[in-house]
């Protein structure tokens, strides 16, 4: 188990390489820094003055390196348009982008794993039927779209909750939550189903699906000549048998949960890092581009390990590492 | 009286399919007594499955009992309703399927599957749970099993699943075990030791069982009497001895004919020829009939007479006419 650790440590970080190549290489083909940082009034010397601060004069892998060596310790420059370190920047955007993605995949992983085994096991009953079409409409409607909708039901025709922002903040200093107020509570509800919807739907369907596949296993059929209850049946024996495929896609999904926070975080006005993001791109600003991709891959790559690891935990035909299966 | 432990009347099993309804157990009836051991045979589809199935309650739907009766110690349980039903299996029927490969959770120690198992059914606590759990996997011959009750399936072999697979049917102490298939799917080398171990703690405990099986030798090895099925009816009923040297349903007699048990005074295996019917075309009259060396006129119109469970022996019109 721990040379699988290591071996995914070690793929994690050729990834994130890669990404800070892309990222790195906007610099150098998307514009021109000397051009974005000097504007109109420039000399020849000016150029030259910058080029050499700026190490541009150095060739493509020392440059690299450098960029890689003040990514690790979170310096990602100079933001074009707003004029501040991009790391202070990211570091004031990030919880609210962060509060979002969490809420939003507690929703999607709670009413997608509860309605997954609800369907399962009312295969046929008429409410499970009417969940499966709802949900069908949950995969098929454009994110932007669903919020928009929501936008327009609760915000516009009924006024109960805020349509953008993010409501009163509290400051701890490092951290700005939107946990602790009231208004701040109710301007996460409508981002946080646009977001988690998608996600909640897809787990559900997996759910349903790996379930219905479990239960017609000979060991549940076994469990239910046993005499077990219908609850022990289905939470203890089936459904922890679905959770290795489950817990697969649902770190994929926690992972473009944050991704996709752009789309959200753009209709609802939601001051995280995906609408930085946003307008990064719009005004050229590739710090902030190539710090966010970074800091998108990094995510990915957490969630992945983590996941991989939790297999360990929930399968035990897998923890026999080699040497120790080669003895029974 | 008292000791009949399972007691089957006229049990039918319909499925209802596009191709109209089929009748996978057709007027069943059988009984075991307590301790005893009931072989069932019967050729593949021939529905021996469902019966058990439908004895412990557990047929898929679109599967359903229609009619007759089972009575488990004198009580009616084929018109119990779930909850009452779910009680009754476990604790008064254990149930052993043919691959103890697929039948435990993988993913829970088999310790947890027995004490669940015995905390569901039985009145005790959790470290007697477990207790009995080590005494119960000792009793099956799985060696250090106060260690092994923390292992997962995959750690035990096929044989050893099936152990730890017997001692989950018997440990609520059930009075009839169904045991359907529980040897083919291991190797030949540990059958027997299965068929020895399962008949061993049922004749210390007075449990019944029925034995659904393949396997002729077996049957004839450890069976107190023996039920012939043949798409979906009782072809032959009596004690093993009466059944496999003097058969007299033309159907039996040309099973014992083609296994090579019969054929030990160095006479030829005789197959029967044919197949049995699928249930979706089977014959008018008597289902054997097209395959039956003595059929008559009256085969051909007549379905075969039922058997009850005291009756004569065979479901056949010219029942020990052609001699075996
Ligand atoms: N859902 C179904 N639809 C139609 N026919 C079915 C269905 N389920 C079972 N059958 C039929 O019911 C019959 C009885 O099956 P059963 O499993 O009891 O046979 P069996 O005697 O146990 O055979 P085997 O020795 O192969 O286990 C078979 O002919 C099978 O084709
Ligand atoms: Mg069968």
């Amino acid at each position: 188990m721990l040379a699988f650790a290591i071996r995914r440590a070690f793929q994690s970080l050729i990834v994130l390489l890669v990404v800070g190549l892309v990222a790195f290489s906007m610099f150098n083909f998307v514009g021109d820094p000397i051009d974005s940082m000097l504007g109109q009034e420039r000399t020849g010397a000016d150029i030259e003055r910058l080029r050499t601060q700026l190490g541009l004069d150095q060739p493509f892998p020392v440059q690299y390196y450098r960029f890689l060596e003040s990514a690790v310790q979170g310096n990602f420059g100079i933001s074009y348009r707003l004029g501040r370190p991009v790391s202070k920047i990211i570091a004031e955007r990030l919880p609210a982008t962060l509060e979002l993605a969490m809420v939003s995949a507690v929703l999607a992983i709670v009413f997608g794993v509860a309605l997954g085994v609800f369907t399962a096991i009312r295969r046929n009953g008429w409410a499970a039927n009417t969940v499966m079409t709802l949900s069908l409409i949950g995969v098929s409607l454009p994110t932007f779209l669903i919020g928009i909708l929501l936008i327009y039901l609760f915000a516009v025709e009924l006024g109960w909750l805020p349509s953008f922002g993010r409501g009163d903040v509290v400051d701890l200093g490092w951290w700005r939550t939107g946990f602790l107020t009231q208004s701040g509570l109710k301007a996460l509800v409508l981002p946080a189903i646009t977001l988690g919807l998608y996600q909640m739907t897809l787990i559900m369907r997996l759910v349903r699906s790996e379930m219905l596949e479990v239960l017609r296993q000979d060991y549940i059929r076994f469990a239910r000549a046993r005499g077990l209850r219908d609850r022990s049946v289905y939470f203890r024996h089936a459904l922890k048998n679905t959770l290795v495929p489950v817990i697969t896609v649902t770190g994929m999904q926690l992972g473009s949960i944050i991704a996709f926070a752009i789309i959200t975080e753009t209709v609802f006005q939601w001051p995280g890092v995906g609408l930085l993001f946003i307008n990064a791109i719009r005004f050229v600003d590739i710090p902030v581009m190539a710090a966010y991709l970074m800091l998108i891959s990094v995510m990915f790559v957490i969630i992945n390990f983590i996941v991989d690891m939790l297999y360990f935990a929930i399968d035990p035909r897998l923890r026999v590492d080699r040497t120790g299966s080669a003895q029974k | 009286m008292t000791d009949t432990v399972l007691k089957v009347v006229n049990l039918t099993v319909k499925i209802p399919t596009r191709q109209g309804v089929l009748r996978p157990v057709d007027k069943l009836s059988l009984e075991i007594a307590k301790g005893k051991i009931l072989g069932v045979v019967g050729e593949s589809g021939a529905g021996k499955s469902m019966t058990g199935n439908a004895v412990i309650g557990l047929l898929d739907p679109p599967a359903h009992i229609s009619g007759g009766e089972i009575w488990l110690n004198g009580k009616r349980i084929d018109t119990l309703t779930r909850e009452p039903m779910r009680a009754v299996r476990g604790k008064q029927i254990g149930m052993v399927f043919q691959d103890p490969l697929t039948s435990l959770n993988p993913l829970l120690p088999i310790g947890d599957q027995l004490t669940e198992t015995m905390l569901e059914h039985l009145d005790i606590s959790a470290s007697e749970a477990e207790k009995r759990a080590i005494a119960a996997l000792e009793e099956v011959g799985i060696p250090g099993a106060a260690e092994r009750i923390k292992s997962y399936p995959h750690e035990f072999s096929g044989g050893m699943r099936q152990r730890v697979v017997i001692a989950l049917a018997l440990c609520a102490e059930p009075s009839l075990v169904v045991a359907d298939e529980p040897t083919t799917a291991l190797d030949v080398s540990v059958q027997a030791q299965i068929i020895a171990l399962l008949k061993r703690l049922c004749a210390e405990r007075g449990t019944a069982i029925m034995l659904i099986t393949h396997d002729m030798g077996v049957i004839a090895e450890t069976a107190d009497d023996v039920a012939v099925m043949y798409a979906g009816r009782m072809a032959e009923l009596g004690p093993v001895r009466d059944v496999l040297t003097r058969p007299t349903h033309p159907y039996t007699q040309g099973l014992m004919a083609s296994t090579p048990l019969a054929a030990k005074g160095g006479k030829r295996l005789n197959q029967i020829p044919g197949a049995m019917p699928r249930l979706t075309e089977l014959p008018a009259g008597c289902a054997f009939h097209p395959r039956c060396p003595i059929a008559k006129d009256k085969c051909r119109a007549d379905p075969a007479p039922t058997l009850g469970a005291g009756d004569g022996r065979a479901a056949c019109w010219f029942a020990g006419e052609a001699g075996p």
